[in-house]
């Protein structure tokens, strides 16, 4: 048996062999990252409500744990309804919209040396061009709703992610003059050494940028603006009920995952163990495969958000222009010539 | 990778003037309305100092650099300071005006001199990449001086279609400059000139991506039939900008048109000189004629511009040195009888013709001067104008295209006709209300004599101006 | 080799039919989108020409920041169609003109008898570790380092252009100085008073 079904691999043309691979890799990476998102919202619901000093959903399963399948089931079984005036096409393109980017830019994500579905020398590129791209399934559902609350929150996010893109990618670049390449397993590659050679300390001011770029990006607490439920009621969705809906929810959590884990293989050396170059504890810790660190820094910086969601007040749109274009835009600008000026002259410890 | 690095020196003035653009750019923001003078008097210093600099590196040599991005020759540091010295008399006559007005604000000055640094950088250009890159620096700025206004309803339009029929010429410039990438490998002139005296199979191709290229220069240059922005830009800009377009533009579009047929295309002279004959003819005439029928100034003196742009066309068509010569001679004595004449229309605030009556009664010297400018732009006697165009029908008669000479001095005669009407409105047309009283700085009234005065003292030595002329090509060739 | 030729032909096409449909779609909107798609394609013919780079700032720079603005501005826009269809076909004769002779031209001198395989060699091509991210930045901070500076001079003009065209400072204009409300004391704004109990 096994050996027929080898046999009849073996048959298939090379080109074809190659096509299958690939799209099982994809399949092993969306599959996870599908659960995942489902199981993140559940764990906001619950780390918020913990944060509140309340339970959380408690009811479906095990401690509340069949939940997020509750909800999926519940939504793919909702009527989705199209609102008259709209535009139907735009309607329904505009949810494909969000998620494609946002599950696209896994392609390039390396989980651990070589464990990376396309390894490309632009993937720093490639993620930036692919996050920016993002952001028209949220226009295109403001516009086709034909609602003027869809409206305002699809305009208010236009110019918001517009904004924070240039800060993020100003701080992609202080990336790139740090690590000498765009390919993002030589960025993690780069910083090896130990906890202190990772990024976030040389590049320290870009780091926090990036991630608070991030939070803007993915349009969440304390920057949500363009949902802002307290005054246009849902922002941009509020016409999309049923899987419409639910795959703008997939692609919001998509995304917070896909932030986190840009900010880690960027700034907190990926798949690298926190114990490299400690005597002791590198020995003892060396039987943990990279992938473990990687997930494990992952979770913490998609706690973090879930953190700040419960933590902050939401901004005032002109606060978060203010923000963006008059401070991130400036410290970006100024720590560039920094690390440009310790890359030329090579400062010990991080770039020498 | 061996790569040379460029010695910097060469482009001093650029760099000067960039560093003093942005400086006043940064103290203009501290400054109040009252202190506005400041950024005027610093403007003025910028300039001033990045001529003495073109003046103080010249040699007399040709030196390409920046990797054939650069050229200085005697004729790039001629153009240069006089481009400076002309754009300095331009903002002392605009400076009451924009008071006058409301507009003194620090944005028309930084953009002037943006424009100034887009001009030399075309002077200087050697690529088609830079010769591309200082036109759209210059156009950015002149759309965003255009609409300076914002409150008028004219200024908006005039600007609206400048920019549009800009976006336009570039993109046709740049379409033409890509196919003649594309057949000669190279954005370099000089090896541009070189591939295409080589291969003559593929002429076709060239002369096709010349079309658009002499397209491109006709947009910007405002010959006919692609004038169409001129009237409109002249008549709804602010007057300074008027002043400023009308003027020093002028010497930038000299350039354009020199460095891409002449130092680029001179294997095609063939091509191009039919089409500039075509361009040349039909400006003279739409130039001369229309502009009778005009009752606005400064849409006057904007069709008088097309009829003069045809005759720098007719010169550089020539493809002579003399021709070129006197393309350049005629290109600066006309910048100085513009910045008169628009000095004058700016110091009256004049709209209409009839804004000039009775000016002899009431500021004898002005009508006299603006006598002067007018003379001069008809070409009559004694006058730099008239030695202009002589010069530019004696390169064309020594080309063996006397029927075009003869073209020439026919609507030259028209245009006498709409030139003398403003000094008959001047000397003998009745002032109807008294209540306007002409006053003059003294700066201003110091400039404008010495502006007149300079009309007339080339008129009657010339060899001044054309040592000079003569000098740019002569040792550059 | 033939699936590239079949990959060519699809992606052009389509780029072919979104620019056309850019032109004479009704709908602002979608002729806004139809760019977005047309530069799509565009950047996927770069990418088959191995630039990378080129492609992905394509996508990164039109698709993801300048074309976001153009629906934002389009959306909010009020446009009259039927004026814009009026016009349209006002001009469309001598537009058909100029598009056919110009059609013609292209296609008698832009083609493989002037820009073929016998007049131009095919260039060899790169290996699959070949990054042309670096030769680009070699090029742009050498040999083309003046152009260069000169295009971000140009970017400067056209922020000061826009600036100077759009503000306006308005005198009424109440603004909030957040260091200024970051700074404040209790003190300031509550002040404690102490008053002695009245006898009745």
């Amino acid at each position: 048996m096994e050996q027929s079904l080898l046999e009849l691999w073996k048959a298939i043309p090379a080109s074809l062999q190659w096509l299958i691979w690939t799209l099982v890799k994809i399949v092993l990476i969306i599959a996870p990252l599908l659960l995942s998102v489902a199981y993140y919202t559940f764990a906001e619901r619950k780390i918020i409500g913990f944060i509140q000093v309340r339970l959380g959903p408690t009811r479906v399963g095990p401690r509340g744990w069949l939940q997020p399948i509750a909800d999926a089931v519940k939504l793919l079984f909702k009527e989705i309804i199209i609102p008259s005036g709209s535009n139907k096409v735009l309607f329904l393109i505009a949810p494909a919209l969000a998620i494609a980017p946002a599950l696209a830019a896994w392609a390039v994500i390396p989980f651990d040396v070589g464990l990376v579905l396309a390894d490309i020398n632009a993937g720093l590129l490639y993620v930036l061009a692919l996050t920016s791209i993002g952001v028209y399934g949220v226009i295109i559902a403001g516009w086709a709703s034909n609602s003027k609350y869809a409206f305002l929150g699809a305009m208010r996010l236009a110019a918001q992610i517009v904004s924070y893109e240039l800060a993020m990618g100003f701080a992609l670049v202080g990336v790139l003059i740090a690590a000498q390449s765009m390919n993002l397993q030589q960025i993690v590659l780069a910083q090896q050494g130990s906890i202190l050679h990772w990024f976030w300390l040389p590049l320290l001011p870009l780091f926090m940028i990036y991630f608070i770029s991030g939070v803007a990006e993915t349009n969440r607490a304390p920057f949500d603006v363009a949902e802002g439920e307290s005054e246009i009621v849902a922002g941009f969705h509020v016409e999309y009920s049923g899987m419409a809906f639910a795959i703008f929810f997939l692609a919001e959590y998509a995304n917070m995952i896909l932030i986190s884990t840009l900010t880690v293989l960027l700034f907190l050396g990926g798949w690298l163990s926190p114990f490299q170059g400690i005597p002791v504890l590198e020995d003892w810790f060396a039987f943990v495969p990279g992938t473990i660190w990687l997930l494990l820094k992952i979770a913490f910086f998609a706690f973090v958000f879930l953190w700040l969601r419960a933590t902050f007040p939401r901004y005032r749109y002109d606060q978060i222009m203010r923000l963006g274009w008059k401070v991130f835009i400036p410290i970006t600008i100024v720590w560039l010539l920094v690390v440009g000026l310790a890359v030329v002259y090579q400062l010990p410890w991080w770039f020498d | 990778m061996n790569f040379e690095l460029p010695n910097f020196s060469l482009i001093i003035p650029e760099i000067f003037l960039l560093t003093m653009i942005c400086a006043i750019l940064l103290l203009d923001l501290f400054l109040t309305d009252k202190q506005r003078i400041v950024t005027y008097y610093l403007s003025q210093l910028a300039l001033v100092v990045t001529a003495s600099l073109v003046f103080f590196y010249h040699t007399s040599v040709v030196i390409v650099d920046f990797s054939g991005h650069f050229i200085q020759d005697p004729l790039s540091d001629l153009l240069k300071i006089f481009l400076c010295g002309i754009v300095v008399v331009v903002f002392l006559y605009s400076k009451d005006y924009l008071k006058q007005v409301n507009l003194l604000k620090g944005e028309f000055f930084i953009l002037g001199l943006f424009g100034v640094l887009g001009m030399l950088i075309m002077i200087s250009a050697h690529s088609f990449l830079m010769l591309y890159l200082g036109l759209e620096l210059l156009s950015l700025s002149l759309y965003a001086l255009v609409a300076l206004n914002r409150d008028s309803q004219l200024a908006s339009e005039a600007a609206m279609k400048y920019f549009i029929l800009g976006a336009l010429a570039s993109g046709l410039l740049l379409y033409g400059m890509s196919m003649l990438y594309g057949m000669t490998g190279s954005l370099e002139l000089a090896s541009i000139s070189e591939q295409i005296s080589k291969s003559d199979n593929n002429s076709i191709v060239l002369i096709f991506g010349l079309v658009f290229i002499i397209v491109g220069i006709g947009f910007k240059l405002g010959a006919v039939p692609f004038h169409m922005w001129v009237p409109d830009v002249y008549e709804g800009a602010p007057t300074a900008v008027t002043l400023y377009i009308g003027s020093a533009t002028k010497i930038a579009a000299l350039a354009l048109a020199l460095r891409l047929l002449v130092d680029g295309l001179i294997e095609l002279h063939h091509d191009w000189q039919g089409m500039l004959v075509v361009l040349a003819v039909l400006s003279l005439a739409v130039g001369n004629i229309v502009a009778i029928a005009q009752t606005n100034i400064k849409r006057m003196l904007a069709y008088s511009t097309i009829s003069h742009i045809g005759f720098v066309l007719l010169a550089i068509l020539a493809g002579t040195i003399d021709g070129y010569i006197a393309a350049t001679f005629y290109t600066l004595a006309y910048t100085i009888m513009a910045v008169g004449a628009f000095g004058v229309v700016i110091i009256l605030n004049a709209e209409n013709l009839t804004d000039f009556q009775g000016l002899n009664e009431q500021h004898p010297w002005l009508a006299l001067m603006m006598l002067l400018f007018m003379f001069s732009m008809a070409g009559v006697p004694p006058t730099v104008g008239f030695y202009a165009k002589l010069m530019v029908i004696s390169a064309i008669i020594s080309v063996d295209l006397t029927w075009l000479a003869v073209i020439a001095v026919l609507f030259s005669v028209i245009g006498v006709f709409y030139y003398l009407r403003i000094v008959k409105i001047m000397y003998f047309d009745k002032l109807e209300d008294c209540t306007q009283v002409v006053k003059l700085a003294t700066d201003m009234k110091w400039s404008i004599s010495l502006n007149g005065l300079a009309i007339l003292a080339l008129g009657l030595y010339p060899s001044a101006l054309m040592v000079l002329c003569t000098q740019a090509f002569v040792m550059s060739s | 080799m033939l699936l590239e030729q079949i990959l060519f032909y699809f992606f052009a096409t389509v780029l072919i039919l979104s620019a056309t449909m850019v032109v004479t779609s009704k709908n602002p909107i979608h002729a806004t989108l139809f760019l977005v798609l047309a530069i799509f394609n565009s950047a996927i013919l770069w990418l088959m020409l191995e630039a990378e780079f080129l492609a992905i700032a394509l996508v990164l720079v039109y698709v993801g920041a300048v074309m976001v603005l153009f629906l934002f501005v389009v959306m909010m826009l009020d446009i009259d169609i039927a004026t814009m269809r009026a016009h349209f076909i006002r001009y469309l004769p001598i537009g058909l003109v100029v598009f056919i002779t110009m059609m013609v031209e292209m296609i008698l001198f832009v083609g493989t008898r002037y820009f073929g395989l016998e007049q131009f060699a095919k260039p060899v091509a790169k290996s699959a570790d070949y990054s042309n991210i670096e030769e680009l930045g070699q090029v742009l901070y050498t040999v083309h380092l003046y152009p260069f500076e000169i295009a971000a001079v140009i970017l400067l003009v056209a922020i000061i252009a826009a600036i100077t065209l759009t503000l306006r400072h308005k005198p009424n204009t109440r603004y909030q100085d957040p260091s200024h409300q970051i700074h404040v004391d209790p003190k300031d704004r509550v002040e404690l008073l102490k008053m002695p109990a009245e006898k009745l």
